[in-house]
This record gives structure tokens, C-alpha cells and sequence, in this order.
């Protein structure tokens, strides 16, 4: 028995010096400690021993046993390190081979932009308020200085209903009044806002007008802001928008609403003033209006003018959009076509 | 509108370049759109960009004025002639031409008037005439059919100014410059035909620079230079117009002004050669010197006048003096206006007549049978003033727009009438002859009063921000016109007539503030951030989750997309098979009264039908579409002026599973219902949204079968499913089965538990056992797995369905739902022995419950 001890002994720990991969060195475990394994089978006949035989025949086989799990264990490390090395040498992919496609989603690119928007603006405390699209007349335009029939109503060509009285909202500035009424608490309390959301305008659709688009009002009512603040707080949008070095110009306008008014341009980011087709050779890109809110229209909103003061602004998100990534048909906003979101 | 330079400088000194001019126009609000060169170069300054212009800039060398003295026939052309132009060089230039308008005066010998035309030596580059495209050249020396040739008498197209090549350029007579002197042979063709014209842009509260005169009031005002208003000074010669014609009005509100004046004894001819091209350069037709005269009047001061063959007037009134009444029209009652189209007036349409009838649209046209033709003697000039709003209504419902009516449209006051009347008159005797009648009908019921405003100094710095002394704001001020009395701390701000956007009151003084910064210069305002206080912030939880549902639907995989709100009925009645009851909101639509096309005519009342079309639309390019939106439908509400507009969440989900082929595998299988309500399922979960079940839904957009209605806590969100057959056949979409849900995002939102909380990490092992009971195919998964969770109490944590399988060895009839159930308890570990007890229970009470039994 020991003999046959001695010689599995030897024949295992031949074997194991043979082995160079996982597989063998599975089956040699198996051969020699699974159930039927020789070591196991040869340790299991101990009882067949005479009794004096056993203590000294039992101790050589713990060595056995023992010696050989050691050298089995070392052999596997042995086995580990060298098929790590063989594949570190030989396991290699075509890394030119294109990636499995994930299936990911995507917002809007209008809804980034207004999440752009809303981001630069929470920074500078202006709250999201919305405000419903379809309007009353005198919601969109009397209280906010559009007499009937009055020629500032040519500017924004109106989607009329069959209700009389009632349109759709040609800009988001009737959330100004709402804005007004709802959050001044009777012209007490200072405002500061912005009213993101679609407005829709009487316009033939082509590659440069849509009959709906985003707007992004802005408005802040206060004891004491002035339009120095406005173009201020305007020029520090621009620069988190647009770029750091992004220059702004106001030019006087007229929107009926404000007063003074303004158009802001942004110094065109594509060709950094000198002059392109984007910027039509202008070198300024229009931005937003902007003003300083007319007396009239806060009196509608609940507030003293010869007290309160505030300014406004507007801008279009999906233009913002268009100059930033070269998009040049603004009918592909509501087009919907998976090829032109999923670029975004 | 269309500005030239050259009459611009009639009234004010421009003493910088045209380029910087138009920018500080344009700061100051009146937009110089464009700039137009004729001959002229253009000047480019730094820091000031306007786009290069490809116009052709004319050699003050060799285009020149010239006089055809003789046009003599072309000895071998009969199409040709021979003009000898004088261009001050000593010789005549002998130039062959085939211009039309030359051959009336071939072999007359030397003329006795030469025929003044733009002359191009040898060597000068102008446009090919004869070019579709625009193409330069420059003159050569070449025989024409034998004759040598090496300059040219110019057309309008070859020298850039129009498309006009049916003649070369014949002046009416000899041109001038601007002082009256008259122009040489060989004078540079810059100096008598160069030009820019600025095209400007006017919003509506500029009507006051609706003019040259009024653009020029503005330059006077930005250069602080001194402005040369045209001359109001008239000839009258002419007896007395008192007793040839009166005035009535009627309705001074719309009327409140109306002039006439009267020149005897003229002679209807062309207008003279500047005045000409002052109007083509503002692209007006001229016609005789009479309707030129209205026309120059209205483009120079911006009071448009009408003029009237006064014997025509007078056949109507039985041979009387004609008396001029303005009212409001009888019911019916029409007029042929000039552009020959017989018009029903509308009742708010205030209208100019005689005692015999209409004769114009009050200020905006006037009609066929009074007016001007060649052989009309004497005028009856009218200058009148008309309320803008009303002529605005009037432009629309007539559908008549006019140079007049733009500018009545846009507001003129009173006092331009008188101005008007005595420059048109006197123009009118300067180029026709005869003689104007002494006196002016005047009628102005109710004179406009001045406007004063009351401005304390501190306003300024209140709204403006930064601090002007008295003298400093008074001297913008009378810059822009304004007469300004200081008065202490308060300036006295007399607003000037033309000025009607400027207001009275706290109005006003907004007005005034607004012309202080604007002359000032924008520019110069500084920056400041807003040192108010930060209103109190509240929280916008509705718009805040409606952010948060389009992440979690984007971290699943959706795609979001954007819709038009305007549909039509028929597009959404699609959204239901034919013959069903249909799926749709009750509600009437918000319907539009003047839609634009006839595929927007309605709000929508269906997401569904929004995600249907953005499907079909992509379905030609893409076999996976994975698509939400979120966004309002619009539901009209009876007695209520304005409709609902509840927030809907829709899903659609078509087309291949995965996301696209790699190389060896393909995209896999089409998704199913249980894709679309794993999506549901993210979404509550992101949400943080409880307490979800769902059951069969009864909504006819969808296949019965295989739609859901989602309810939480009793309340029903929502419907998703596939699509019922017929309605995706509708929509062209046979490919594959399309999966939608349209949920009401508000009642949603009602659920969203932003408190939830958050379980600890269990201290204990789980015990881990799985569970295949065969029940009958009727009975459903929800059923199953409540009998199990309520017989698992407190110690099953989690049930799991991992398969469900029927065929052999299952009965038909039923199936195997086989779950994975993990028993835990954070006490303490669980014993073998309590597990199976409860295990047990469950088993019992599935067989009692659900008639289950336990797969072997």
C-alpha cells in the first residue's frame, strides 16, 4: 500500500509538472481527489490495512495529500500566470471593428436649449413660469399696449378661433401679465421670471418661418432696476451662452410693450465679426428684444410705474439653435425626423 | 422705405462716410437694411461691417455726361446709327449704336437741343447689355459693320442702374447739380447720376420718418448737425379760391383735417428730369408733372396729397363750385378707384365726396373719374389728415394698400395738411405754369392740441440708470427737436406736432426718457447687474417632474420629439378604425378662424395621432423607432372663453428591439406589449410613482387584446398597447406592430412621491426559492402574484416571475407561472424550517385561491 502510496505520489506530481492549462489541471484534480480519484480511493482503503499499518500509512498519506494540494495549488498559479500571458500575447481584437450599437435616447434640441436657457437664467434668480396658448385678445395685446386695429399688431400676424376674442398666443408675453397678476400679489412683491413655451404666428411655412416656434420671455419687476441693469444682465447671458468673449450691441427698436426698446445682437460666433454667410455679412447676429417695461403695462400687471420699474426680453430658442449648429431649414424642429434628432 | 443720399442732403449736411451714417441710424433704431450703390464707391471703415456690395463703381475718367449733338445712319446698317457725342474733349466721339430711341432723330442734321446721355470712353468698364448673367467688359476698339468703333452711349443696365437696355440713357433735359447749376460734356457720370440709397426699415412709432424729410430730421438729430427744411412758400398769383370750393366734414374724428388748394391755367407735361429720378429712385413710375408732384410730396414730407382735374368736379356740381364733403358711405354705395376695380364701401370706410357722389377712400385712393389727364387745365389740390387706425381698417378690408395709406395708415398729423397742400401747390405751378389761386380752404374743426410733458430729472436716473444733468437732457432733447424749458428739478418737454408716439403723463415721460437714451447713444449706457432684491423663490414642481419624466424616458432609450400643435379633425379621426366609437376627447376643438393651410386648421386633441404621423413619417428610413412626447392638447370648454390645455405623455414604440445590426447578428425581434410596459414600468419607477395596476383597456385606438389601462391608486392615467390593426394600416405602417401609450401626465404627476423613502441594506442572508404553479390560462399574472404575496406576509420580501411556459407536460388550458421568491427578514436569519412553512402557505393557498397546482 505505501509503495502504491509513494508511487501515485510520484506519478501525480509528474503529471502536474506536464500541465500548462486550465483543463488539464482540472482532470488531474478529478483523476487524483475527485470521488473515484486515486489519492481519495487509496486513503479510503485504509481500513483494509492491518491496524498497526494504519497510524504510520494514514500519516504518509496526510503528507501525500498535503504536498500534493501545495504543489497542485502552485501548479495552478503557475497555469494562471502563463495563460494571462498567452492571451495577453495572442487574445487581441480588431480595434477598427465598429462598436455594437446601444440603443440611447435623446431630448428634443429645443428642449435643450430651453433647458440651456433655464439653467443661465436660474443662475441670476429668474424662475420658470408658464402660461397657456391659447389666449384672449386682451391678454395677448391690449394689456400689453396693443390698441385694436393698431399698427404695432401688423408686426405678429395672428392665428385667430372661431370664439370671438380668442387666439393664439402670438409671443409669450401675455405670461407677462399673468406672471404680474398671479406672483405680484397686487404689485407688492418683486418679480423675477422667465416664461419659455410655444407661440404660433400666421406664416407660410418655409426653410426661414414656422407657424410655431419656442419663445423664452424674460421679465424682473422691481423698486429700482434701471436699463443699465438690463443690458448688463443681457450682456452676462451672452457671455454664458454664447461664449466668454461674446460682444453684445443694443440698438433702439419698438415693441409696444416696452419702452425704451431694444434689439440685442451677439457678435457673430462664426466668424467672430468679420463677416459671414450666417451672419450675412454683418458681422451681429440678432438675439433678442428687449426693453424696459411701459408704464401701461404695468399698471396692467398690478403696479405703481412712478414706483416700480422692471424690464423684459424674448428670445427664440430654435434660432439660437439653427446659428449654433449650422442648421439652416427650421422646418426640421417639428419634422420630427429621427436623423436630424438623433444628431443632437 | 428707400432713401436716396443725394436727396437726403437737400435738407442736412452729411460730413461722414454713407456706411457710418447707416450704423448709427440703424443703433438708433431706424434700420438701414440695406445700403444701394449707383456709380458710387463704397467706403469701408473700421469697425463698421456692412456686406462688400458687387456693384460696378463708375471711372470718373471715362464715364462721363455727354450731348449727342447729330446722329447720322450708319452707311451698311439700317439697325445702326452713328451718335457724334460731345464729352467735352474738344472732337466729337463718333459712337455706332443700335439704340431704339435714337432713331427718331437720325439724319436731322445737328440737332438743335443736343440729347444728353451717359457717354463710356474707350477703356471704361461697364455691364454687358447684351448678358442674361451679370457680366462686366471694357470698351475696345472694333468695326461695326465697317465703321470703327471704341466708345458707347449707355443704357440703364449697362451702367448697373436697372435691367432697362430697350434704349441708351436720354435725359429729359440738361441735368443740374443740386444747386441748380447746370451739369457739362464730360462731367464724371458719378457727380450727375452716382447715388446710394439706403433702404430703412421703419417699425410702426417711426410713421414720422415715412419720409426723406423725416429720415433727415433723424441724421440732423444722431450728427447734431442743422436740418434745411424744404420750402412752404407759394406763388399766388391767381384769384382767390373763395367761391370755387368748400368743405364739409362730417366726421372730424376721422377727418379732422382737410385742405384744398387751386392752379389755373397749367399744362399737364413730364416733370423734370430731377424730379424723375428722385422717384424711380424710389421706385415710383412718373407719370405727368401733376401726379408726379403727389407722389414727390408724399416720399419727401410724408403727407400724401390727392389731386383733383377741377373740371371735372365742376361738370358734377351742375357747373356750381364743387363743394367737397368727407363722410362715412350710404349703405351700398361703390366707387371705381384708379386701379379700375369697382368697390361696395364698408361702413367704417371714410370717404371724400362731392354733392353728386364718391370721389376717393378717404387717404388711402382715389377714384377713376376725377382724375388727372393730359388735358386737365386747372388742379384742385388736396392735403388732408385722416385717422390712422380707420384708414388701417379700411386698407384691410379693402384689400387696398397704397403709399398713401401706409403712411395715413401709420399716423400724419393735422398740421403736415397746410405744409403739404402749399409744397405740392407750388411745385405743381413750378413745373406745369399757370397760376395757383390765392388762398387755401382750410377746414380743421377741432385742432390737435400741443403736447407738453412734464419730465422731473430723477425719472431718468430711475429707469435709466445713469445720471443726466438738466442741461445735458435738454440739450439731447432739442437735438431731436423737442423744445425744452428747465424748470427746477423738472424739464418742460414741448413735444413737436410730427411727434404722435410720444404720449402725455407718465406715458410721456417713458416717451421722452426713451429719446434721451436714443440720441444719447445706447452704446454709451453702461452695464450694471440687477441690485434689487432677489424675489422669493417658489417651487415649480409641475414643470420640474415634467423635466424629470423625459430623463427617466431618456435613460430607457427614447427618443423625444417635438409636434405641431395644429392638426385637422379628419387627421385625428384616423387615430380610431372606422366604424368604432371614436377614442377622442368629447370636447369641441379650438378651431381657427383663418387657418393658413388646410393641414393646420384645428388644436390637437391626441398625442397618439401626433406620435402615429412622426412614426409614418420615419418609418421609409428607419426600422426601430422608440419615440415620447410630452406636451398639451387642447379641449374647448362650453361657457368658458378659454380652453383646458391638459399635459399628455405619449409613447410609441415600433420595429426592431435592439438597437441595429453588428456585424454577424442581426437587430433581433420586433418589440412587444411587454417591451412597452417595461417603459411604463421605468417610468413610474423614476418617477417614484406607487401603486400601479393595470387592466384590460376598452379604448377603440388599440387592439383589445393587447392594451392596458393603467390605473394608480384606483385613478386611470392612462392607455398603451398596440395599436389596433386597422388604425396602423391607416397610417401606412404594415411593417411591424406599432406600441403607443397616451397618458394624462397631470393625473400622473398627482402620484409622484417626492418624499419617498429608501429601504436599508438587508443585515441578513436571503433564503432563495423558486415556485411553478399551473393555473388556467385565463387566470392572470397580477392574480397569481398577489395570492402569493399576501400568503408570503412578512417574511417573503420579493416575488419574481421568471417563465411562463405552456405544452407538454402542461394540461391544455393552463400554463406555468414559475417565480422566484426571496424570503427575508431583517431580525434575523431565517431557519430551513420557517421557510418551508410559510412556502407551504403559499402553495395551500394558491390551490385554494386560484385552483393552482403545483408543477411537479
Amino acid at each position: 500500500m505505501l509503495e502504491k502510496l509513494e508511487s501515485l505520489y510520484q506519478e501525480a506530481l509528474g503529471a502536474l509538472d506536464a500541465i500548462s492549462g486550465g483543463d488539464a489541471l482540472r482532470d488531474w484534480e478529478l483523476k487524483y481527489f475527485g470521488k473515484k480519484g486515486g489519492v481519495t480511493e487509496l486513503v479510503r482503503s485504509v481500513g483494509a490495512l492491518p491496524k498497526e499499518e494504519r497510524a504510520a500509512f494514514g500519516k504518509r498519506a496526510n503528507e501525500v495529500k498535503t504536498a500534493l494540494e501545495a504543489a497542485y495549488a502552485e501548479r495552478e498559479k503557475l497555469v494562471g500566470a502563463m495563460e494571462l500571458a498567452k492571451d495577453l500575447e495572442e487574445g487581441e481584437v480588431d480595434v477598427t471593428l465598429p462598436g455594437r450599437p446601444r440603443a440611447t435616447g435623446g431630448l428634443h434640441p429645443a428642449t435643450q436649449t430651453l433647458r440651456e436657457y433655464a439653467r443661465i437664467w436660474a443662475k441670476m434668480g429668474f424662475q420658470v413660469y408658464r402660461s397657456r396658448e391659447v389666449e384672449d385678445d386682451d391678454t395677448n395685446f391690449q394689456l400689453l399696449n396693443f390698441p385694436p386695429h393698431h399698427p404695432a399688431r401688423d408686426m405678429q400676424d395672428t392665428f385667430h378661433t372661431t370664439k370671438p376674442n380668442v387666439l393664439l398666443r402670438t409671443h409669450t408675453s401675455p405670461g407677462q401679465i399673468r406672471a404680474m397678476r398671479e406672483l405680484g400679489e397686487n404689485g407688492t412683491k418683486p418679480i423675477r421670471v422667465i416664461l419659455p413655451g410655444m407661440v404660433y404666428r400666421y406664416e407660410q411655412i418655409t426653410a426661414r418661418s414656422e407657424v410655431q416656434f419656442n419663445q423664452v420671455e424674460g421679465l424682473a419687476i422691481g423698486r429700482n432696476i434701471t436699463m443699465t441693469d438690463l443690458k448688463g444682465t443681457i450682456a452676462q447671458f451672452a457671455r454664458e451662452f454664447y461664449g466668454a468673449d461674446a460682444a453684445v450691441r443694443f440698438r433702439a427698436s419698438y415693441f409696444p410693450f416696452t419702452e425704451p426698446s431694444m434689439e440685442v445682437d451677439v457678435e457673430c460666433f462664426l466668424c467672430g465679426g468679420q463677416g459671414c454667410r450666417v451672419c450675412k455679412y454683418a458681422g451681429w447676429l440678432e438675439i433678442s428684444g428687449a426693453g424696459m417695461v411701459h408704464p401701461v403695462v404695468l399698471e396692467n400687471g398690478g403696479y405703481d410705474p412712478a414706483v416700480w420699474s422692471g424690464f423684459a426680453f424674448g428670445m427664440g430658442p430654435e434660432r439660437a439653435t439653427m446659428l449654433k449648429h449650422g442648421i439652416t431649414d427650421i422646418r426640421y424642429f417639428w419634422g420630427n425626423d429621427l436623423r436630424f434628432l438623433e444628431q443632437f | 422705405m428707400k432713401v436716396p443720399v443725394i436727396w437726403l442732403r437737400d435738407y442736412v449736411d452729411i460730413d461722414v462716410p454713407i456706411e457710418l451714417l447707416a450704423e448709427r441710424l440703424t443703433a438708433a433704431g431706424i434700420e438701414v437694411s440695406h445700403i444701394e450703390y449707383i456709380g458710387l464707391p463704397q467706403t469701408f471703415i473700421e469697425g463698421i461691417r456692412w456686406p462688400i456690395s458687387e456693384h460696378l463703381v463708375w471711372d470718373r475718367d471715362k464715364l462721363l455726361l455727354g450731348a449727342i449733338r447729330e446722329v447720322k445712319a450708319h452707311p451698311n446698317a439700317d439697325r445702326l446709327v452713328l451718335a457724334m457725342v460731345d464729352y467735352g474733349g474738344g472732337e466729337l466721339e463718333q459712337c455706332v449704336t443700335g439704340a431704339p430711341n435714337l432713331f427718331e432723330y437720325k439724319d436731322k442734321g445737328t440737332l438743335p437741343q443736343p440729347l444728353w446721355t451717359a457717354f463710356a470712353k474707350e477703356g471704361a468698364e461697364v455691364w454687358d447689355g447684351h448678358s442674361d448673367e451679370p457680366k462686366r467688359m471694357i470698351l475696345k476698339e472694333k468695326a461695326l459693320r465697317g465703321i470703327p468703333n471704341r466708345s458707347m452711349v449707355c443704357s440703364e443696365k449697362e451702367l448697373g442702374i436697372s435691367g432697362e437696355h430697350d434704349g441708351v440713357i436720354l435725359f429729359h433735359d440738361q441735368p443740374r447739380a443740386s444747386d441748380g447749376t447746370p451739369h457739362l460734356p464730360g462731367t464724371p457720370l458719378q457727380d450727375v447720376l452716382g447715388d446710394i440709397v439706403l433702404e430703412v426699415e421703419l417699425t410702426p412709432n417711426l410713421a414720422r420718418c415715412f419720409s426723406v424729410y423725416g429720415v433727415a430730421r433723424e441724421v440732423a438729430a444722431l450728427l447734431d448737425v442743422p436740418l434745411r427744411p424744404p420750402s412752404f412758400d407759394v406763388l399766388m398769383e391767381g384769384a382767390g379760391i373763395a367761391g370755387d370750393a368748400s368743405i364739409e366734414i362730417r366726421e372730424p374724428s376721422l377727418n379732422p383735417r382737410f385742405t384744398l388748394a387751386l392752379l389755373r391755367n397749367t399744362t399737364i407735361q413730364p416733370s423734370p428730369e430731377w424730379m424723375q429720378r428722385r422717384l424711380r429712385l424710389v421706385e415710383q413710375r412718373p407719370i405727368n408733372n401733376v401726379v408726379d408732384v403727389t407722389n414727390y410730396v408724399t416720399f419727401e414730407i410724408g403727407q400724401p396729397l390727392h389731386a383733383f382735374d377741377y373740371d371735372k368736379l365742376r361738370a358734377r356740381a351742375g357747373g356750381k363750385a364743387p363743394k367737397i364733403i368727407t363722410r362715412l358711405p350710404e349703405p351700398g354705395e361703390t366707387l371705381t378707384t384708379l386701379d379700375g376695380v369697382k368697390r361696395t364701401l364698408d361702413p367704417h370706410n371714410i370717404l371724400v365726396c362731392d354733392e353728386a357722389g364718391v370721389l376717393s377712400i378717404g387717404g388711402i385712393m382715389g377714384g377713376a373719374e376725377t382724375e388727372i389727364d393730359a388735358n386737365t387745365t386747372t388742379v384742385l389740390l388736396e392735403a388732408a389728415s385722416w385717422n390712422f387706425i380707420n384708414v388701417r381698417r379700411s386698407m384691410g378690408s379693402q384689400k387696398l394698400h397704397t403709399e398713401a395709406g401706409a403712411r395715413f395708415s401709420r399716423g400724419v398729423h393735422p398740421s403736415q395738411a397746410l405744409l403739404g397742400v402749399r409744397r405740392g401747390i407750388e411745385l405743381m405751378r413750378q413745373t406745369g405754369g399757370g397760376q395757383v389761386a390765392a388762398g387755401i380752404v382750410d377746414e380743421y374743426p377741432q385742432p390737435a392740441e400741443d403736447v407738453t410733458v412734464e419730465l422731473p430729472i430723477s425719472e431718468i436716473h430711475r429707469l435709466l440708470g445713469i445720471a443726466f444733468t438738466a442741461e445735458q437732457a435738454a440739450s439731447l432733447l432739442a437735438r431731436g427737436g423737442f423744445g425744452v424749458m428747465p424748470e427746477g428739478d423738472v424739464l418742460r418737454v414741448i413735444v413737436p406736432d410730427y411727434r404722435l408716439d410720444i404720449g402725455t403723463g407718465i406715458i410721456g415721460q417713458a416717451d421722452i426718457i426713451e429719446e434721451i437714451a436714443r440720441i444719447y447713444g445706447y452704446k454709451l449706457i453702461p452695464d450694471t447687474l440687477i441690485s434689487d432684491e432677489i424675489p422669493s423663490q417658489y417651487p415649480n414642481s409641475a414643470y420640474a417632474y415634467e423635466e424629470q419624466a423625459r430623463d427617466v424616458l431618456v435613460a430607457l432609450g427614447l427618443q423625444e420629439v417635438i409636434s405641431y400643435r395644429l392638426t385637422t379633425p379628419e387627421r385625428e379621426a384616423q387615430v380610431t378604425p372606422p366604424g368604432l366609437p371614436s377614442s377622442l376627447p368629447l370636447a369641441d376643438y379650438v378651431t381657427l378662424a383663418n387657418p393658413i393651410a388646410p393641414d393646420k386648421t384645428v388644436m390637437r386633441h391626441s398625442l397618439l395621432t401626433s406620435l402615429l404621423e412622426v412614426a409614418r413619417g420615419n418609418a421609409r428610413h428607419a426600422d426601430r423607432q422608440q419615440v415620447f412626447e410630452i406636451g398639451s392638447i387642447y379641449l374647448d370648454r362650453p361657457r368658458q372663453e378659454l380652453p383646458d390645455e391638459p399635459i399628455r405623455l405619449g409613447i410609441l414604440l415600433t420595429g426592431r428591439r435592439s438597437a441595429g445590426e453588428w456585424i454577424g447578428e442581426t437587430g433581433g425581434e420586433n418589440v412587444d406589449f411587454y417591451d412597452l410596459k417595461g417603459v411604463v414600468e421605468g417610468l413610474l419607477h423614476g418617477l417614484h410613482v406607487h401603486g400601479a395596476s393595470y387592466r384590460r383597456a376598452a379604448h377603440t385606438s388599440f387592439h383589445p387584446g393587447r392594451s392596458a389601462l393603467l390605473s394608480i391608486q384606483d385613478v386611470e392615467i392612462g392607455t398603451f398597447g398596440e395599436i389596433h390593426p386597422l388604425v396602423t394600416a391607416a397610417f401606412d405602417l404594415d411593417d411591424a406592430p406599432v406600441y403607443a401609450a397616451e397618458l394624462d401626465f397631470e393625473a400622473l404627476l398627482a402620484f409622484v412621491d417626492p418624499l419617498y423613502t429608501v429601504a436599508a441594506l438587508p443585515q441578513t442572508p436571503p433564503v432563495l426559492q423558486d415556485i411553478a404553479l399551473v393555473v388556467p390560462d385565463s387566470t392572470p399574472a397580477a392574480e397569481v402574484e398577489r395570492v402569493i404575496v399576501r400568503a408570503g406576509g412578512d417574511l417573503l420580501r420579493n416575488a419574481r416571475l421568471f417563465d411562463v411556459y405552456q405544452g407538454d407536460p402542461i394540461p391544455a388550458g393552463h400554463k406555468s407561472l414559475a417565480y422566484s421568491l426571496t424570503y427575508q427578514t431583517d431580525e434575523r436569519t431565517l431557519t430551513d424550517k420557517e421557510v418551508a412553512r410559510v412556502h407551504e402557505k403559499i402553495v395551500r393557498a394558491a390551490e385554494r385561491e386560484l385552483g393552482a397546482k403545483l408543477r411537479a
